[in-house]
C-alpha cells in the first residue's frame, strides 16, 4: 500500500487516553488539561486563579487533585491527563487544603464582605461557601493597604486581591496593552499599572475595563458602585479568545 | 411545659450595630413559639442583670474590641454550655476590624479629639479601654457554632434555634454566607 506524506500544515496527531477521575472511566484527549476534562464530565474542582479564555497561572492552589502514584498534589488547571490516571478531586485530605487555602486569603488582607461592592457577586466569597469556610482559624494580618482611585473609571482596593493574576493576564494577552503587573515577594506582592504609577497617570491604559470584568474580588470595581452593586462579566473572554483563532 | 423544664438562652451584643438582635426580634410571631420552649435569662431585651450560671445557649453578637467585650465573652463561654457567635462581627470582626490598621493613638484621637468641638479628650472613665485589635469571639475563647451574615436573617436565626432544639446540629453555611 502506497503511503503519502502528511500533508504540510497538518495538525499534529493527538492520542486518545482512557483514565479514571473519582472512580469514573473517561477517555479524553492527551493535550488536555486534569481540569478540562474534569468540566466536560460534569466533575466540579473549585478554581480561583484560572479562567477560560486566559492562559493558565496554576498560582491560587484551589484546583490541587491528588493522582495516585504521585506523592505530591497537583493543580488540575496545569496538569495534563495522561493514559491510566487515577484522579482524586476531593478527598478529605484535599478540602481541608482548600479551605486553608481561603482561610490564609481571607486573612492575608482585609476582606469586610458586608460594605464590599461586590458583596453578593463575588468568586472568594463563593468559594468559601461551596468549600465550607464558615470561619478563619488564623489570626488576621490586618496589614493596611491602599486604595487608588486615581482613575477617571475605576477604583483598585488592594485589600480585597488576591493576587490571582487575572487582571494581568487579560490586559497583557487580549487587550494587549500590559498595564497591569506584580510587584514585590511574599506578603509584599501587590498588582500595579505600569511602572507603580497611580492607575490615572498610566500611559498604556486604554480603559477598557476587561480587568476589573475579569477580577473575581472587589479588589478592581467600577466608581460609583455602592456596596453589593459590582457585577462582574467574564463571558466576553472565550469568545474573544475563539475568534481571534486562540492567538 | 413548666418554666424548669425548659431551655435557658442567653444573649449579648458585644462591638456590633444590634443588627443581629433586631434580626432576632425579627422572628415577628415565631418569638412566642420560642417563649414556650425557651426562656430567655440575659439579654438587652430582657432584664436582669447578671448572667446566671450553667445557662443552656449562650448567643454573642460583635466583635471583642474592648475589655469590657473581652470579660463578657470570657463571662459567656464560662457560663454556657453552647455558646454561638452570631453574625459577621462575630465571626470574623467584620465592620468593627476595620480600624486594627490603625494606630491605637490615632483610633482615640479620631473618636475622641478630631471630631469632637467640645472638650476634646479622651475618655478616662467609664468608657471601656479599646484592645489592641479587633478580634472575632472565637479568636479569644471557644465557640460551638458560628452562624454568618451581616446580619443574619431572622430565617436563619429560626433554623438554627429549631435545628438545636430539635437535637440536631445545625449547617448554618447551607443557608447564610459572610456578608449575606
Ligand atoms: S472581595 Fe469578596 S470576599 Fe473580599 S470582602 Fe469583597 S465580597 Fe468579601
Ligand atoms: S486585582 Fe483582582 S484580578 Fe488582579 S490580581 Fe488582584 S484579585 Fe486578581
Amino acid at each position: 500500500m502506497p503511503r503519502y506524506p502528511a500533508p504540510p500544515n497538518a495538525p499534529a496527531k493527538v492520542r486518545v487516553v482512557t483514565l479514571r477521575i473519582d472512580g469514573q472511566d473517561i477517555g479524553a484527549r492527551e493535550d488536555e488539561s486534569v481540569l478540562d476534562v474534569a468540566a466536560e464530565h460534569d466533575i466540579r474542582i473549585p478554581t480561583l486563579c484560572y479562567l477560560d479564555g486566559l492562559s493558565t497561572w496554576g498560582g491560587c492552589r484551589m484546583c490541587m487533585v491528588e493522582i495516585a502514584g504521585s506523592p505530591k498534589l497537583l493543580p488540575a488547571c496545569s496538569t495534563q491527563v495522561a493514559e491510566g490516571m487515577e484522579i482524586t478531586t476531593n478527598s478529605d485530605k484535599l478540602k481541608n487544603y482548600r479551605r486553608m487555602i481561603l482561610e490564609l486569603l481571607f486573612a492575608e488582607r482585609n476582606h469586610v464582605c458586608s460594605v464590599c461592592v461586590s458583596n453578593g457577586h463575588c468568586d472568594l466569597q463563593d468559594l468559601a461557601v461551596e468549600c465550607g469556610m464558615d470561619f478563619v482559624r488564623v489570626p488576621y494580618r490586618n496589614a493596611p493597604y491602599e486604595i487608588d482611585s486615581s482613575h477617571d473609571l475605576f477604583r483598585v482596593d488592594h485589600n480585597r486581591c488576591v493576587l490571582c493574576t487575572r487582571c494581568v493576564r487579560v490586559c497583557d494577552e487580549i487587550e494587549g496593552a500590559h498595564t497591569w503587573d506584580i510587584m514585590g515577594r511574599g506578603v509584599e506582592c501587590q498588582v500595579i499599572t505600569d511602572l507603580n504609577t497611580p492607575w490615572g497617570e498610566s500611559d498604556s491604559c486604554t480603559g477598557c475595563g476587561k480587568c476589573v470584568q475579569v477580577c473575581p474580588t472587589g479588589a478592581l470595581v467600577k466608581k460609583g458602585t455602592a456596596a453589593g452593586e459590582m457585577e462582574k462579566r467574564d463571558d466576553f473572554l472565550p469568545y474573544l479568545t475563539q475568534m481571534r483563532g486562540n492567538r | 411545659m413548666s418554666a424548669s423544664t425548659k431551655i435557658t438562652m442567653a444573649t449579648a451584643w458585644l462591638d456590633g450595630c444590634s443588627g443581629c438582635h433586631m434580626s432576632f426580634l425579627d422572628l415577628d410571631e415565631r418569638l412566642i413559639t420560642l417563649a414556650e420552649k425557651v426562656d430567655i435569662v440575659y439579654s438587652p431585651i430582657v432584664d436582669t442583670k447578671e448572667l446566671p450560671e450553667g445557662v443552656d445557649v449562650g448567643i454573642l453578637e460583635g466583635a471583642v474590641s474592648n475589655e469590657e467585650d473581652l470579660e463578657k465573652a470570657k463571662l459567656f463561654r464560662s457560663r454556657c454550655k453552647y455558646l454561638i457567635s452570631l453574625g459577621d462581627c462575630a465571626v470574623t470582626g467584620n465592620v468593627p476590624t476595620m480600624r486594627n490598621t490603625f494606630d491605637l493613638d490615632e483610633v482615640y484621637d479620631r473618636a475622641f479629639v478630631e471630631n469632637v468641638q467640645c472638650q476634646p479628650q479622651r475618655p478616662t472613665e467609664e468608657v471601656p479601654p479599646l484592645l489592641e485589635t479587633v478580634r472575632p469571639i472565637h479568636h479569644v475563647v471557644p465557640v460551638d457554632l458560628v452562624v454568618q451574615g451581616c446580619p443574619p436573617s431572622a430565617d436563619t436565626i429560626w433554623y438554627v434555634l429549631t435545628e438545636l432544639m430539635a437535637g440536631r446540629t445545625p449547617c448554618p453555611t447551607e443557608v447564610t454566607r459572610f456578608g449575606a
